[in-house]
């Protein structure tokens, strides 16, 4: 039993319920990034402003910011975006990185995640990367390895990294100071975040982390794939179902995608979703003329979102991966301790 | 056997109706007097200070009954073995348990019964089971009731799994009803519930885990009460549902109503389930993780309130040990279940008695008497004169916090580890032989 959970369930006992614990009891090791929920706005501050002073740098005075250091990205699930900005970022700070996946390692024997993560540590890993299919995997690593753990998507729980590079890339394209934030910094921003809520990491990690600088957050999508639960991701959310209304309210729109390999079981009809919920160049003019257009990508052209409206001018996808690169050195940085 | 004499103890005996200083003479495995103090002086005096229990300041009650029980043996004795889970069970106050049949392989043979209750298992409380209703517990064809119930068998269940199919259940129940045994229903439907690991709610939404959703228990437990108004008005018989670890509002309401219209339905609550909400997963806790999952507050409050006003039957503790490793995995693929019968009664005290007020000799009752009736277990689950000597003396003021690394189960997968208890057992004492006396404090 962790210690955290140890002292949930003394404190709890009392009232007959356990209560939960500030993310500052957790058990992971120092630069861990788990779950945005245990970033205060100072620790969200910080890797903005770490994240513009790595862009500052050249490339030679970059590389010798984390010089030999050794970083395993650990990876059950495919990943084009995630895994190239963090190996990249990883490179160009200077570490070695190597990459294990799922489909070419010992897990396909049927390694647990637990020795897996002991093995890696045991080969000098000093942090690891970890995209995994199950929510709460993030977790368990740290908690078993001791590691620093940066969580690149773990099951529809989080992607923390997303949600920071989204942030910045809102800021810019706000044109607010990127390095500099504080509880006030988004206040008057309406971010709209539609479709595949429910399976959806991104989802989660933005609508925890946004409303914390001030964003007010529209959920917007049919109950299937947005249940009145998700007002449980925290303050600061709220769902309206009809997608016209949430666009004119909002400054910046996240369109997620329609992720067929999780809709098992589900009764949606794709065709009534496009017609209510994509995101058309139709509706884009009609409606949100100034709204940012977002994505964490992949993009399905014609289901979510219009191919028109990706490559058009209001969207800012290309933008959000560049960002990428940059929220994950600062990470990389904060987890391995180096100056940055 | 020698006699046992536990004198100076407060005797608290639902079934008997007895709360009062008394002392308690225990004879060739039976209880052979409960008297006045002073009024057994006769026998102290000829009896070695080795053969006499000073139970001052305890409460001296009929051993403790738990209908729901995994012991997994046969076949998952990495996990726990019939003596280690019996052990525990004494350490808890138990001196009866019900081993339930989703061993490896699947208790549902007389010669699997005959094998799991042979002495040579080495229980070390009262050992009854249930076997599985339906062969393989698969769902399909019901096993034979009439052999099993003649070689022991109390009850029948697919726990871990739902009798899915009306006519198969139908079957069980009508089966169960000539030989006056219950059907123990795991009230889950799973065409509702495949791949959750939660209850379906905000808690688990925020963890990205997918959520059971109370509807999954209540229409289980709505659809089988159907059956036994339909084999009541049909086959004029008087089937007896019971319905396992009931944990939410819904499926509590169903068994109200019923009982009102006359209906033979009795069921049972877990500790876990009326001490913890889902909020107790936390970090993804995976001794949090069980099923029925841990629900939401008015869900846990609702458990509650059917203890307290006589809806559930009885405290059963779904005592479900797992080897840490196959709990230190991501928490959608964790076994599911926790241990249960060492905390049982420190919570039920501090929960029912304590926090809510439910006299004592009631919480007791519910971990005695009442199980017995469930099970139709004649002569347990009192302290009669004339029953077994089974016997729990437990300090109801002590005040302490369970430690895992104490337990004596095999396994250590429980969220209680360092939670709060309201009475510690001293002693207990099954068919007149002391199975556990703690450690002099």
């Amino acid at each position: 039993m962790t210690e955290r959970a140890k002292r949930a369930a003394t404190k709890g006992a009392g009232a007959g319920l356990l209560s939960e614990l500030p993310a500052d009891s957790l058990a992971y090791a120092v630069g861990s990034l788990i779950s945005v929920e245990h970033l205060s706005v100072a620790d969200v501050a910080g890797i903005l402003a770490s994240t513009a002073r790595l862009e500052r740098m050249d490339a030679a005075e970059r590389a010798r910011v984390l010089p030999g250091r050794t970083i395993a990205l650990l990876f059950y699930e495919s990943s084009t975006r995630t895994r190239t900005s963090f190996e990249l970022a990883a490179k160009s700070l200077g570490a070695t990185t190597t990459l294990v996946s799922d489909k070419s390692s010992s897990i396909e024997k049927g390694e647990s995640l637990k020795d897996t993560g002991l093995t890696l540590r045991a080969l000098g890993a000093e942090a690891i990367v970890l995209r995994h299919p199950s929510s709460g995997a993030a977790s368990l690593l740290a908690r078993v390895t001791g590691l620093p753990v940066l969580n690149a998507g773990d099951g529809m729980h989080q992607h923390p990294s997303q949600a920071l590079l989204d942030l910045r890339t809102i800021l810019l394209r706000l044109g607010k100071d990127a390095s500099a934030v504080d509880a006030k910094t988004l206040d008057g921003v309406t971010v709209a975040i539609v479709g595949d809520i429910l399976h959806s990491r991104v989802a989660r990690s933005n609508a925890m982390l946004l409303p914390r600088l001030g964003a007010r957050v529209v959920l917007c999508g049919p109950p299937e794939l947005l249940p009145e639960s998700a007002l449980g991701i925290g303050d600061g959310v709220e769902i309206e179902r009809d997608f016209d209304r949430t666009l004119r309210r909002a400054d910046v729109v996240m369109m997620l995608r329609i992720q067929k390999e999780r809709l098992a079981g589900f009764d949606l009809d794709l065709a009534e979703f496009i017609a209510r919920y994509q995101l058309s160049l139709e509706r884009l003019k009609t409606v949100a003329a100034k709204t940012v257009v977002m994505h964490p990508g992949p993009i399905i052209r014609g289901l979510e979102i219009a191919g028109e409206v990706a490559d058009g001018a209001q969207s800012a996808i290309e933008e959000q991966v560049s960002q990428g690169l940059a929220i994950r050195r600062a990470l990389l940085v904060r987890a391995l301790g180096g100056k940055a | 056997m020698s006699d046992l004499l536990i004198k100076n103890g407060r005797v608290v005996d639902p079934a008997s109706g007895t709360d009062g200083p008394r002392d308690v003479l225990l004879r060739d495995g039976r209880v052979a007097a409960v008297e006045l103090p002073g009024a057994l002086a006769g026998v102290a005096g000829s009896l070695p200070k080795e053969n006499q229990i000073d139970a001052a300041g305890c409460v001296v009650a009929p051993g403790l009954i738990d209908i729901h029980v995994h012991l997994r043996e046969p076949g998952q004795t990495h996990k726990e073995t019939i003596r280690t889970g019996t052990a525990a069970a004494a350490a808890g106050g138990f001196t009866t348990v019900v081993a339930m049949p989703n061993t490896t392989p699947v208790n549902d043979s007389v010669k699997g019964l005959r094998w799991m209750m042979d002495a040579a298992r080495g229980p070390v409380v009262k050992l009854l089971a249930m076997p599985a209703a339906t062969f393989g517990s698969l769902g399909c064809e019901i096993t034979d009731f009439h052999e099993l119930v003649k070689a022991g068998a109390v009850g029948f269940t697919d726990d871990g799994k739902p009798v899915l199919e009306d006519e198969v259940m139908r079957a069980a129940l009508v089966a169960a009803a000539g030989l006056g045994v219950p059907v123990s229903q795991h009230a889950e439907d799973t065409r509702l519930t495949a791949g959750c690991s939660a209850n379906a709610g905000r808690v688990a939404f925020r963890l990205g885990l997918r959520g059971m959703p109370v509807e999954a228990e209540a229409r289980i437990v709505e659809r089988d009460l159907r059956l036994l108004r339909e084999i009541e008005r049909v086959e004029r018989a008087r089937p007896h549902l019971h319905v396992q670890h009931v944990s939410t509002a819904r499926a509590l309401h169903a068994i109200r109503e019923a009982r009102k219209h006359g209906l033979h339905v009795t069921c049972e609550a877990t500790p876990h389930h009326f001490t913890l909400t889902d909020r107790a997963i936390g970090d993804y806790d995976t001794n949090a993780k069980m099923n029925p999952p841990l629900r939401d507050e008015a869900d846990r409050r609702a458990v509650v309130e059917g203890l307290l006003d006589g809806t559930v039957d009885c405290i059963a503790t779904d005592h479900a040990p797992h080897a840490s490793w196959e709990k230190e995995v991501e928490f959608e693929r964790a076994a599911n279940g926790i241990t249960g019968l060492e905390t049982a009664l420190g919570l039920a005290l501090r929960v029912l008695h304590r926090e809510h007020g439910m006299p004592l000799a009631r919480v007791i009752g519910l971990m005695s008497a009442r199980p017995a009736e469930v099970i139709r277990l004649k002569e347990r689950g009192t302290l009669r004169v004339g029953s077994h000597a089974d016997v729990v003396v437990f300090d109801p003021a002590a005040e302490w916090s369970f430690a895992v690394s104490e337990s004596r189960s095999k396994s250590r997968n429980t969220p209680f580890d360092g939670a709060a208890m309201l009475g510690r057992v001293r002693a207990t004492i099954c068919e007149a032989r002391v199975v556990y006396r703690a450690a002099v404090k």
